[in-house]
């Protein structure tokens, strides 16, 4: 078997095996099958990578056909480029490592198997996703890890909070698969395949009819697929309006959150916008779209982030920002600084979950900041794993000199929002400082609430706290290897001087498109901005949460609506409630009493009482057993036959 | 008159045989007694397999006896139906009458007889001929009706079919005559000449009679008052009898009449058979359900299936018909089928016959339960078991003719008899078991063994079945 077949067929092999084994297996074979597996899976991808990257030749095996009809067709496949090589790592490296965490963090559990075959059924979806080279088998990822997220929000199902925040996100990202189930037939109905490669090949060659009819309407062609499509990347991705699911979503353990809902699900938008580069290209309507909806998440959830008290929340919101900053460097053209942060990304946010799960670990449970602190000195070796995601996060580093991951992706987006020289280049851009001052800010709030100042929590809890173990603290540490590494390693790679031979062909940049070059003769305070930004965030909440202590709780009252606008995550909840989920809920109720409970069954009953005791026993009734009544019966009927032909003919 | 002694006897041979078999036979009952009945019997079945030979070897086609009778394609199928239910019959009822006590050499006589007149029904060309045919087998029934002259249920079986069954016989006659005065002629060859252009109301009312007097043996509504009765008084083996091989017979005669020599009348015609289609359909699914005797329920069930299968007549196209040929041939496996489980309800020798006697059948005797189970959805009409398929012809044909809300009140009123049926299944497989039947005798288990593999495997085989029958129902158009 090829090695590429062998990535995505190992986690598979690993859910069948735990899935199906589940607890005649026992907790230990579990957990070592499934880790095993993934980290063999991970290695494989790492040589993949090097591969790939190194000879520049990208692959497709195909493995065989799914369906054929007429001009349908789809196969199962393992493409191999650039763009999935990327992902590969970065969804086998996390998945590896929450993988061990997990047989640590979840060594309580009840249902150890389960919650394994889980987490290895979704890599394989994830996998499954991002080397599709038809948009049948990426929508089936897609579906695969929508599903594999559902059952891992609900994993713990005897919370009706755990069980409500997977319904929620199976729903809300429902708006979104529609959308793009939409993109994929329009795909067909213009291009009549659903391959990757023809289709791009037709937009290459300009061979795409301009528009096409929708009710009268002459919608242009290529805008209206990428804006479905794109509306699948917004529920996926969990950007504005369709990002409400994704902070509930961390009822899910937290070595989920780490790998489904912080560096690879929740990424599979911008991978998608990134994979469909020939056509997001030729859509100038649709990248704009994109660059304002990625700007307006980036900026809206950082403003979130900032009064969260749940440790996990914190970091889902600025999850939710950070996918923000992605999308929108993919609208103005720069796929590479896209996928570069992508990348970044990944580890330093998987290591923050991670980090936080070893908090909630050590504090027994617990998961609001205001009942932590002073617990610095307790667990060390989390606190200063800690520091480490946040300054990735925030993109601190010297500038010539070395930064940590987040500095070199991060700056390169704000760079390359910069360089568009658009008006919505400009939004981005200066939204996206913003949310960088923010970001800083929620990040160093969040570790002084947790570890410094006086503990907050009750004796019997600090008594407690203990630094979490060996296979919990080994995989944070190779996280921690990718947030301090991956951004200078890489730099070059991705966006940097040697950006076109890594890319090769997996990412499409137009002729008129320069923002990648132009991101590198921005003027010099353009490049040190972003970085300031993040000092300015850093000081801005030492100087609160250390110095001035009584700031925070003023502010808030001063501005009071904005706190409260902030704390209430801008009444989205609220607002969708009564605008979609009572009325669905009447609806609903209304179709199930009156029209399903009254009408359909009234009816159904009704009719069964009319045949069965009403009809049926009067027609029981006519059979008297005399002979006269029968010969009458006859007549009967005779006559009327007669009359009646009598009346129609007679005339 | 296109010839004078066109006599043709080699085109009857099988009528023929029967006739000279059943003298033969008669002769030698009234020499033996009834010590011969089995002779008798079995030598009765070789007739008819002889005859269904006959009848499947000799394809010719052409009329006999100077056009009083007809052979074709479509003759040959209905009589090979009939010929075979008659015959699973006759080896049924002399096991199960001599398990009665009742061993009379008549019995397969008459049945032998019985057939005969099915065959000249089915082949009639005549008004007269018809009606030779018809009282031919009537009588013969009469008859096997009250076999059992000791016992009350029975005799009043036979009385009430007889009384009842004079009265239709006389409606037939009547607008026999009418439809003689009014157009000069009995014969169907020059009927269909002399009918063509505006019918006059005459001839309109004797169809009318006509069609009384055939939809009695059909027992379709409102000439259906006898058949819950007489299927009820009369002993299983015979109600088996009666509602299989005479039902084929009648509903070939009343095709043949309608399509030939009133082929131009459709328009009239139509209207009673989607009439007596409807209420057929209606009172067979409504009235089934209230019963609590399982051969008055297959009575209700009988008048049911009539109903689907005029819906093919209705259609009036060689399609309509093929559905009903099929329709036909299909029922008379089900019934038989579901006939020989009901024999097979025995407690120390008596029968049973309440729906209630068959609780919990399937822990008792689970091969018995789960062969009256194909039956009861085969008959509901569920795939892939053949019930579905007769009834798939059928509505097919109502909607190619544009009747479509005959094939929808049809699929409406199989709903509603899949409840009865169904509650059938339930009873044995869910109910409470009560004490077990009999051990089931050689050859019920081998009839209910073939009709549950034709049942649920003929669809397997059905291709060349529906080339005869569309042969057949073609054939019917050609003349």
């Amino acid at each position: 078997m090829n090695i590429d077949v062998a990535i995505v067929a190992l986690p598979l092999l690993g859910a069948l095996i735990v899935g199906l084994g589940n607890r005649r297996l026992g907790d230990h074979a579990a957990q070592y099958i499934t880790s095993g597996l993934m980290l063999l899976a991970m290695v494989l991808s790492w040589i993949v990578f090097f591969d790939v990257t190194g000879s520049g030749v990208a692959r497709t095996t195909e493995i065989f056909t799914w369906f054929e009809t007429g001009t349908f067709r789809a196969a199962w496949a393992v493409r191999i480029d650039q763009l999935s090589a990327v992902m590969l790592i970065v969804v086998n490296t996390v998945s590896a490592m929450v993988h061990v965490y997990s047989i640590g963090y979840m060594h309580h559990d009840k249902s150890v198997p389960r919650f394994m075959a889980y987490l290895t059924l979704f890599t394989f979806c994830m996998l499954m996703l991002v080397t599709a080279d038809n948009f049948i088998q990426m929508f089936f990822g897609w579906e695969g890890v929508g599903l594999s997220s559902y059952l891992l929000i609900g994993f713990w199902f005897d919370r009706p909070s755990a069980n409500a925040a997977a319904i929620k996100a199976f729903l809300v990202n429902r708006v979104g698969d529609f959308g793009f189930a939409l993109g994929i037939m329009g795909v067909f109905l213009v291009f009549g395949t659903v391959e990757f490669k023809p289709v791009f090949d037709a937009v290459l060659t300009g061979n795409v009819p301009p528009s096409f009819d929708f009710l009268g309407y002459q919608v242009p062609t290529l805008e209206a697929l990428c804006l479905l499509l794109f509306i699948g990347a917004m529920g996926k991705s969990a950007q504005l309006f369709l990002h409400t699911w994704l902070p509930d979503a961390m009822e899910g353990p937290t070595p989920v959150s780490a790998l489904i809902h912080a560096a690879t699900m929740v990424t599979a938008g911008v991978f998608m916008v990134c994979r469909l580069s020939p056509m997001f290209e030729y859509a100038p309507i649709a990248k704009d779209v994109v660059t304002i909806v990625g700007a307006s998440t980036a900026f809206f959830a950082a403003t979130i982030g900032l009064t969260q008290n749940d440790i996990k929340r914190v970091i889902a919101y600025s999850t939710c920002s950070q996918l923000g900053y992605m999308f929108f460097a993919a609208g103005v053209g720069a796929y590479g600084a896209a996928m570069f942060h992508l990348f970044t990304h990944a580890f330093f946010k998987a290591l923050l979950f991670l980090c936080a799960g070893s908090v909630i670990h050590a504090m027994s449970g617990e998961q609001d900041m205001r009942k932590m602190g002073g617990i610095y000195k307790l667990i060390p070796i989390t606190y200063g794993l800690m520091w480490i995601g946040n300054l990735a996060l925030a993109g601190v580093g010297i500038p010539g000199v070395y930064g940590f991951a987040g500095f070199y992706s991060k700056d390169s987006i704000l760079e390359s929002a910069f360089a568009a020289h658009s008006g919505v280049g400009m939004y981005a851009f200066w939204l996206g400082i913003i949310g960088a001052v923010m970001t800083a800010f929620y990040s160093w709030r969040l570790i002084y609430l947790t570890f410094h100042n006086q503990p907050r929590a009750s004796h019997e809890v600090m008594h407690h706290v203990h630094e979490s173990p060996w296979v919990m603290l080994a995989p944070l540490f190779v996280l921690a290897a990718g947030a301090l590494g991956a951004g200078i390693i890489w730099y070059e790679s991705f966006v940097g001087h040697h950006m076109a031979e890594f890319w090769g062909q997996a990412v499409h940049f137009a002729a008129t498109n320069h923002v990648p070059h132009e991101a590198h003769n921005v003027p010099l305070w353009v490049k040190l901005i972003p970085l300031f930004a993040g000092l300015t965030g850093i000081a801005l909440a030492s100087y609160a949460y250390m110095v001035q202590k009584g700031l925070p709780a003023a502010v808030a009252g001063a501005l009071r609506p904005l706190y409260l606008l902030s704390y209430n995550k801008w009444y989205f909840d609220e607002i969708y409630d009564a605008l979609f989920v009572r009325p669905a809920l009447v609806l609903g109720r209304f179709l199930w009493k009156g029209g399903d409970g009254a009408i359909v069954d009234g009816a159904i009953n009704g009719f069964a009482w009319l045949t069965g005791d009403y009809l049926a026993k009067r027609f029981a009734r006519l059979q008297t057993g005399y002979v006269y009544h029968y010969a009458f019966v006859m007549l009967i009927g005779i006559v009327a036959l007669v009359t009646w032909y009598i009346f129609a003919f007679g005339k | 008159m296109e010839s004078f002694v066109s006599l043709n006897l080699g085109l009857a041979r099988p009528e023929i045989f029967l006739a000279v078999a059943s003298l033969a036979l008669l002769v030698l009952g009234a020499w033996g007694g009834d010590r011969s009945t089995r002779l008798i019997g079995w030598a009765s079945v070789a007739s008819l397999v002889i005859a269904i030979a006959l009848t499947a070897t000799d394809g010719a086609a052409g009329l006999a006896f100077n056009g009083l009778f007809v052979a074709d394609a479509f003759a040959a199928f209905a009589k090979i139906v009939a010929f075979g239910a008659a015959a699973v019959a006759i080896i049924v009822a002399l096991d199960q009458m001599a398990r009665d006590g009742v061993v009379r050499f008549e019995l397969p006589l008459l049945m032998l007889l019985a057939s005969l007149g099915m065959a000249l029904m089915i082949s009639a060309n005549d008004l007269i001929a018809l009606y030779v045919g018809l009282e031919l087998q009537s009588l013969a029934l009469y008859v096997v009706a009250a076999i059992r002259r000791d016992t009350v249920k029975s005799t009043e079986a036979g009385l009430k079919y007889f009384v009842l069954g004079a009265l239709s016989s006389g409606m037939l006659l009547y607008g026999s005559s009418l439809i003689y005065g009014f157009s000069g002629s009995t014969s169907f060859e020059t009927l269909a000449a002399a009918l063509a252009g505006e019918p006059s109301l005459g001839l309109i009312v004797g169809l009318v009679f006509l069609c009384a007097g055939l939809a009695f043996k059909i027992s379709a509504v409102p000439f259906h008052m006898w058949t819950p009765d007489v299927y009820e008084g009369a002993p299983t083996p015979i109600t088996a009898f009666f509602a299989a091989a005479p039902k084929v017979a009648a509903m070939a005669l009343f095709a043949r009449v309608l399509i030939g020599p009133f082929g131009e009348m459709d328009d009239q015609w139509r209207q009673i058979i989607v009439v007596v289609a409807v209420l057929s359909m209606i009172l067979g699914a409504v009235a089934a359900i209230a019963q609590k005797n399982i051969k008055r329920l297959m009575a209700y069930s009988s008048i049911g299936n009539v109903g689907y299968a005029l819906v093919g007549l209705a259609a009036g196209t060689a399609a309509g018909i093929n559905g009903l040929l099929l329709y036909m041939a299909i029922y008379v496996v089900m019934t038989i089928g579901a006939f020989a489980v009901i024999m097979a309800m025995r407690r120390q020798g008596q029968g049973v016959e309440e729906i209630s006697d068959l609780a919990g059948l399937s822990q008792s005797q689970r091969g018995l339960a789960v062969a009256l189970a194909i039956f009861m959805f085969s008959m509901a009409g569920i795939p892939p078991l053949a019930g579905f398929f007769g009834k798939f012809f059928v509505f097919n044909a109502a909607i190619a003719a544009g009747l479509y809300g005959l094939a929808v009140i049809g699929v409406l009123t199989s709903v509603v008899s899949a409840f009865y049926y169904i509650r059938i299944v339930k009873v044995m497989f869910f109910d409470p078991a009560t004490t077990p039947f009999d051990r089931v005798p050689g050859t019920l288990r081998a009839v209910l063994i073939a009709s549950v593999v034709v049942i649920s495997f003929g669809f397997l085989a059905g291709g060349p079945v529906i080339e005869l029958s569309t042969a057949a129902a073609d054939s019917l158009f050609a003349g």
